[in-house]
């Protein structure tokens, strides 16, 4: 009952919601319909643990007051206060504190923490640029001569250009479509194993 | 009533400036400012994707299907009445399923959550093998083939005919792929499409690194874009 059933119903819905894609009929269509909302569903609600996480480890930290425990406290209040501030009775998702607080704490710190990422990646441009095979000097060739492109060359823009724009529709549209047709097979690959039950971590050990 | 909105603008604006200062105060050392930041970020998402989730998720995955919503005559938006409807009532399952996943919390029930895991990777699986096989694999092969119409007038980089360089796309495509497959070891013929193949990825590799380098650097413009424009705002 415990291991039985779970690979039952994985079996089951895959090959149904496999085959639906097949059959164009209303009832097909609606099975679907209903069968992706319930994902979504599930999903959501899986979501609580998480959140419950968070809380209960923020709240150890806290009660043992352990290092950096004030941290958490900021954690804590912030969320349940960006929550709370997201209640119907508050104005919602348009909501005038709810929308100060996504765009002047929520978005400034997210695109300082992705500009921040600037400084760390000139340094690790740096390590990876350094042209100590044909491999790797081909790499950097193409990196450089994408930046090159957008940027005013001068004289010399016109046949950068040029250049960028072949390298982006020739090799680099053949190495992006093996990758995603060797993603899309893995992926595949990886859906049939769970539904024909060969792959089954997710049911633990017990 | 001006006054106040821009005195509001303004605290709210140097609130997201010091947010700004203290991430970037990490390039010289982690620091109990950059933490602060940090930690707040962590709560503000969680709790914004809550209440978006629940919006956006919820209400018309699940309750829209439970209850009865209607539209409030001011402002137009859409709000939950909380009276139960009755024709969709098979959306109770999903629900269940979904407060199964909580059965988690208790070691001794925690093998319920399989139930509702097990359903949504059937789902997802099931939904995933036909869409994938035909946007990643079926649709990318033909792309690649289709591309090729043998038109030998039309010039393209270099004056070289456009179909010449549909074919290297082809090339490409097949070495790379090469380079992928472990079943065979890489030596003679088929090593030399695989050493093709590595040098194709590593074009798309740098163009795509080329990109993520740009796309970050266009956000620390607009950061110092924004200190700026604070600044002339308070002066």
């Amino acid at each position: 009952m415990k291991q039985q059933i779970p690979l039952v119903l994985v079996f089951v819905f895959g090959v149904l919601l496999a085959i639906q894609y097949f059959v164009p009929s209303e009832p097909s269509q609606r099975f679907y319909e209903v069968a992706l909302d319930g994902l979504t569903v599930i999903g959501i609600f899986a979501m609580v643990l998480g959140i419950w996480s968070q809380i209960h480890v923020g709240y150890n930290k806290i009660k043992r007051r352990a290092e950096d425990w004030q941290y958490s406290v900021v954690t804590l209040v912030s969320m349940f206060g960006m929550a709370f501030c997201g209640l119907s009775f508050m104005g919602g998702l348009n909501g005038p504190i709810f929308r100060q607080l996504y765009n002047n704490i929520f978005i400034p710190i997210q695109a300082a923490i992705f500009s921040l990422l600037a400084f760390y990646i000139a340094s690790a441009s740096y390590r990876a640029f350094r042209a100590r095979s044909a491999v790797s000097t081909v790499l950097l060739v193409a990196a450089l001569l994408l930046m090159l492109r957008v940027i005013p060359t001068g004289p010399l823009a016109d046949p950068i250009n040029q250049i960028g724009s072949w390298m982006l529709m020739v090799p680099n549209m053949a190495a992006k479509r093996a990758i995603l047709i060797g993603v899309g097979l893995g992926s595949v690959a990886t859906a049939l194993k769970i539904v024909l039950g060969i792959e089954r971590s997710y049911l633990g050990k017990d | 009533m001006e006054q106040t909105a821009s005195m509001a603008t303004q605290i709210w604006t140097t609130v997201g400036i010091l947010l700004t200062f203290c991430l970037f105060s990490f390039l010289y050392k982690d620091n109990p400012f950059y933490k602060f930041a940090e930690h707040l970020v962590v709560g503000v998402s969680v709790g914004y994707w809550a209440i978006l989730l629940y919006y956006n998720g919820i209400n018309p995955n699940l309750f829209s299907h439970l209850f009865v919503f209607t539209n409030d005559p001011t402002t137009g938006a859409e709000f939950n009445t909380w009276k139960p409807k009755f024709d969709e009532l098979y959306y109770l399952i999903p629900a269940l399923l979904g407060i199964a996943m909580w059965t988690r919390f208790s070691r001794k029930y925690a093998w319920i959550s399989r139930y509702p895991l097990a359903l949504y990777l059937g789902i997802s699986s099931g939904i995933a093998i036909p869409v994938t096989m035909k946007n990643n694999v079926l649709t990318q092969l033909r792309g690649t083939v289709v591309g090729l119409g043998f038109d030998w007038s039309t010039s393209g980089f270099l004056g070289v005919p456009q179909s010449i360089w549909d074919i290297i796309v082809i090339l490409g495509t097949i070495s790379s792929l090469i380079y992928f497959f472990f079943s065979k070891e890489h030596k003679g013929a088929w090593g030399g499409a695989a050493r093709l193949g590595i040098y194709t990825l590593m074009i798309g590799f740098g163009a795509t690194f080329g990109y993520t380098v740009m796309a970050r650097i266009s956000l620390l413009i607009n950061r110092i874009q924004f200190i700026r424009d604070w600044w002339n705002m308070i002066s």
